[in-house]
């Protein structure tokens, strides 16, 4: 099922992704994947029997190892984002490890390897926990400081030149061949593992993680994903597979210098392979060393002894021309023709359906509204008079609108429900500024409350120390009586508490589909039951339909229920919703509003921040009201909405008029 | 050891950092108008630098300087120069490459074009190292002239037992490097073309509104920082030897005192590198010399880690 409800997961650097064309229940070479790395290990080997020249043994060995090393670099930074400078650190120390090893404890390198991944993996967690503090480039640079730093280590320690030592008896044991074939072998082998060990992340939840965390890191944190865990995960596999490589990079050359094996070109060679090839793929970075490595070592051969620097300026031309050219790298445009030209022969006459214009910046459109407090309800049906558009809602034959009997039986229901969650005292300072000052709050099972506020009230903030994202200064937070204050975000949504942005943080190249399973994985540790979930979910917004669709081609209301179903996914008992409804129609309103009320019936309590005040009215079952980062009053929302302090500091005087009009 | 050898070795050493901590901080500064002000991120800062030390270097040998302005003043005067030779290699590498990732051509790109920038001046940085091996050769060099290897003597003090050397060309560099880096603040902060490369690295979008030319602006930011930075390199050649691949370790310097100094401050970035040379001298103390640069590395990976906003200047932005 989860091979053919997700595509491949698709990414480049540089250049925004264009339209990508994902069919459901069909995703090109994921099926047939491991038919082709047989094949190309078959090619290859046979390739490799019957070539003699002991020089191009050589460049076929070295190939499959720069391709290990692109795999290595990619399964962290192309899967993740994180970009690495330093994957000669974990290079280094595995060739080093397997010389010395060989050289004072006369340890086999057929040991020394496994065990040079092992060294590799640890590096990998050594320097993955401090340096995951960091993003993007202040990331890159850090990592860079690593293996220059082991470098000059190195120097120091007595280690400029060591030597693989002969085993003229044993050779075998100690992987040393006369024939150079059997390094062609070895590196084959290697490198398929490294290939197969790359397909299995990539398809599993793992891969997911990663490319949710390179997408969006928030999001992914609070739908749940441990990104800091899967990071660490990712950089320990691909420090093992670069330690391994490294290893065996020192037996084939038998000769290890701390340039050679921590210097930036090793890092950089990696990198490049990576990216010239396609990151985010298995193929990506094999494409790479087997152009690249091939064209480099040669020129270096022809050229080398009057151009010394040739490889470094062939690596850093085809960089370059990659950023420039072909920002996702030669797999994804080959894979593009490939099926552009597929779909142009099938579909020659039949028209594809016109995309729904991508709609996100209706969201930014709508800004600065709420400002001012004569402007109660700026969102919806803007050129409607506010007493207007309460008026049309009260006569909605709506559910959401209980009978005022109705109502009152809800809220005597509710007062004796028990406390989903509860606030005491909490407290955020950003400088001076009071964001959030001594908020305390109930929220009980089954309720639908409406946080309302002025802009700069702290409702944001409220919730950032509701869901971790920020640390309070003081006060508790209990969810169920258990105290969650300063759990991280993916722990606090592993317990119950979901939410969506103000701004949609959609994970914009993956699929509807794939976004919403991401949301699901906190609750189950089996991918077919998250598909479930994820499919659930988005059957109850009523996205079933566009599962497949990219999330970045989605419309503005399509955003917003694609990430009240990502919250869904994963089974929150109290939901989060920080103005869901910013930048729709009117229609598209009522059709969330309705939405949202019937979440309590699935057994889902909601705390909603809105502008919209028509629509609040007849949502929520109580208002809070924030003003400067306090509580200014709480209560029915009628009796809110008569509050005059509420009115003074909120709705403002148009709003009380229409008000009494109504009434 | 005994005490008034151990404070003449610290003083010697402290010394030594001051004088190198100035020229870092001038590279510093040309860093963190990119970096800083600018938030363009170049990899290859290092080897524009390396450009500089051998402008600098064929300036006083090959070309003649050394015959037209002596040996005392030749290397200063060559140095000084490798900042406009610099500068129009800047602007020819922004024209031709860099302006598609910065200014208003990186408002479409991911992180504000940061990773494209990263990845971009990598390659760049690669092809300048290596073509600079080919061009320039392994070999170190660098540019010797008598005030190399003269020095004023401050003391004896403590009696007779402490005395602390200056070397004479590294006290004139640092001069020079301070008179650079002042010169060049007043540039950015009080005339008009240093406004309109703040405005526009503010707000791209609001600066063309303004009728600034943001792409101009870039370019020219880029070719000041390379410049100004090249001129730092100019005056460490005269005591230091470099091969083509000097700038890698000097890019790690000059981002750790950038960061250090806070982004966006000319002054912190300054400071920022003052403290680097300091750290890296003062290590000397008591790591062996091949550990110098280790130990920056180390101090790189600490302030970044621990200090991000910095220790003079306002919040960096990690992401």
């Amino acid at each position: 099922m989860s091979d053919t409800f997700f595509g491949s997961g698709r990414t480049s650097f540089g250049i925004p992704d264009r339209k990508r064309g994902v069919t459901p229940f069909s995703v090109p070479f994921s099926r047939s994947h491991r038919w082709w790395i047989l094949a190309f290990v078959i090619v290859y080997g046979v390739i490799a029997l019957f070539v003699t020249n002991s020089y191009q043994q050589l460049i076929m060995t070295v190939v499959p190892v720069w391709a290990v090393m692109g795999l290595s670099w990619n399964l962290l930074s192309g899967y993740s984002g994180l970009i690495s400078f330093g994957h000669a650190s974990f290079f280094g120390i595995g060739a080093y490890f397997v010389v010395l090893a060989l050289i004072e404890l006369d340890l086999t390198p057929w040991i020394g390897i496994p065990i040079a991944g092992l060294l590799g993996a640890l590096a990998g967690l050594v320097i993955g926990i401090p340096t995951f503090r960091l993003r993007g480039h202040y990331f890159a640079l850090a990592m860079l400081a690593y293996p220059l730093a082991l470098l000059y280590v190195f120097e120091w320690l007595g280690y400029q030149e060591v030597a693989v030592p002969m085993k003229r008896d044993a050779p075998a044991a100690y992987m040393q061949f006369a024939d150079q074939r059997v390094y062609v072998f070895l590196a084959l082998a290697l490198l398929s593992a490294a290939m197969i060990v790359t397909r299995l992340v990539e398809r599993s939840r793992f891969g997911r993680s990663l490319l949710a965390i390179k997408q969006d890191e928030t999001a992914a944190e609070a739908s749940g994903i441990d990104t800091l865990r899967w990071k660490l995960k990712a950089i320990t596999l691909s420090g093992a597979m670069a330690g391994v490589v490294g290893g065996f990079y020192a037996i084939v050359l038998l000769i290890v210098t701390p340039p050679a094996v921590f210097g930036m070109l090793v890092s950089a060679q990696a990198l490049v392979v990576a990216m010239f090839g396609g990151v985010g793929t298995v193929w990506g970075p094999v494409i790479g060393a087997a152009t690249l490595v091939p064209l480099a070592d040669m020129l270096h051969a022809e050229l080398g002894h009057i151009v010394p620097g040739i490889q470094g300026v062939i690596y850093g031309l085809a960089i370059i021309a990659v950023v420039r050219l072909a920002p996702e790298g030669v797999f994804w445009r080959i894979r593009d023709l490939i099926t552009d030209a597929a779909a142009r022969r099938r579909s020659a006459s039949s028209a594809t359906p016109a995309s729904t214009p991508h709609d996100a910046s209706a969201s930014v459109a709508r800004s600065a509204g709420a400002g001012s407090p004569d402007t109660g309800a700026p969102t919806a049906g803007a050129e409607e008079p506010v007493s207007a558009a309460r008026a049309d809602s009260m006569t909605e034959d709506s559910p959401a609108r209980p009978a005022e009997n109705d109502r009152r039986r809800r809220a005597e229901r509710l007062s004796n429900a028990p406390v989903v969650l509860e606030v005491r005292g909490l407290t955020k300072a950003f400088g001076g500024l009071h964001a959030v000052k001594d908020v305390n709050l109930d929220v009980r099972e089954g309720e639908i409350l409406g946080i309302i506020g002025p802009n700069g009230a702290g409702k944001t903030t409220l919730f950032n120390l509701l869901n971790g994202f920020t640390a309070p200064d003081a006060g508790r937070v209990r969810l169920y009586g258990e105290d969650v204050t300063g759990v991280r975000p993916n722990r606090i949504c592993r317990r119950g508490i979901g939410r969506t942005f103000q701004v949609v943080k959609p994970f914009a190249r993956m699929t509807v589909a794939e976004n919403v399973v991401i949301g699901a994985y906190v609750r189950t540790a089996r991918d077919d039951e998250a598909a479930a979930l994820a499919h659930r979910a988005l059957e109850t917004v009523g996205l079933a339909a566009a599962a497949h669709r990219i999330a970045g081609q989605l419309t503005n209301r399509e955003l917003r229920l694609m990430e009240l179903a990502r919250a869904l996914a994963s089974q929150p008992k109290l939901l989060l919703l920080d103005e869901i409804l910013a930048g729709l129609a009117h229609d598209e309103v009522r059709e969330l509003i309705d939405l949202i009320a019937r979440l309590p019936d699935l057994g889902i309590t909601v705390v909603i921040i809105e502008h919209t005040m028509h629509a609040m009215v007849r949502l929520v079952d109580r208002f809070v009201v924030l003003d400067h980062g306090a509580v200014l009053a709480s209560g029915d929302p009628d009796a809110v909405t008569r509050d005059p302090a509420v009115i003074e500091a909120y709705l403002g005087r148009k709003w009380l008029e229409g008000y009494a009009r109504d009434r | 050891m005994d005490t008034p050898q151990l404070i003449e070795n610290f003083l010697q050493s402290l010394t030594a950092g001051v004088l190198t901590g100035t020229i870092y901080g001038l590279l510093c500064v040309g860093l963190t108008l990119i970096f800083g002000v600018m938030r363009v991120i170049n990899f290859a800062q290092g080897d524009f630098m390396m450009l500089g030390m051998y402008f600098a270097f064929y300036c006083f040998g090959a070309i003649g300087g050394q015959i037209v302005f002596g040996d005392v003043i030749g290397p200063f005067v060559a140095a000084l120069l490798a900042g406009p030779a610099v500068f129009l290699a800047g602007l020819v590498a922004h024209r031709a490459l860099i302006a598609r990732v910065t200014g208003t051509g990186a408002a479409a790109l991911e992180a504000e074009g940061h990773y494209a920038q990263l990845i971009l001046t990598l390659g760049l940085s690669l092809v300048l190292q290596n073509a600079g091996l080919f061009a320039f050769g392994s070999a170190p060099v660098s540019i010797s002239t008598p005030l190399s290897y003269s020095a004023w003597e401050i003391g004896p003090l403590y009696g007779d037992r402490i005395s602390v050397f200056v070397n004479q060309g590294q006290t004139i560099s640092a001069l020079l490097a301070i008179g650079v880096a002042v010169a060049f603040a007043l540039l950015l902060g009080r005339t008009r073309l240093g406004r309109s490369l703040r405005a526009a690295a503010d707000n791209p979008r609001a600066a063309i509104y303004m009728g600034i030319d943001v792409e101009r602006a870039y370019r020219l930011a880029f070719g000041f920082g390379v410049g100004i930075t090249a001129i730092g390199g100019g005056l460490l050649a005269s005591s230091y030897p470099f091969q083509p691949y000097v700038g890698l370790e000097y890019v790690i310097v000059m981002y750790a005192g950038v960061v250090l100094g806070g982004l966006g401050s000319v002054r912190g970035a300054f400071f920022g590198g003052l403290t680097i040379g300091l750290v890296q001298q003062l290590s000397a103390l008591i790591l062996p010399t091949q550990l110098q640069n280790t130990a920056i590395f180390v101090a790189f990976l600490a302030i970044i880690l621990l200090r991000p906003q910095g220790l003079f200047g306002m919040a960096a932005r990690r992401a």
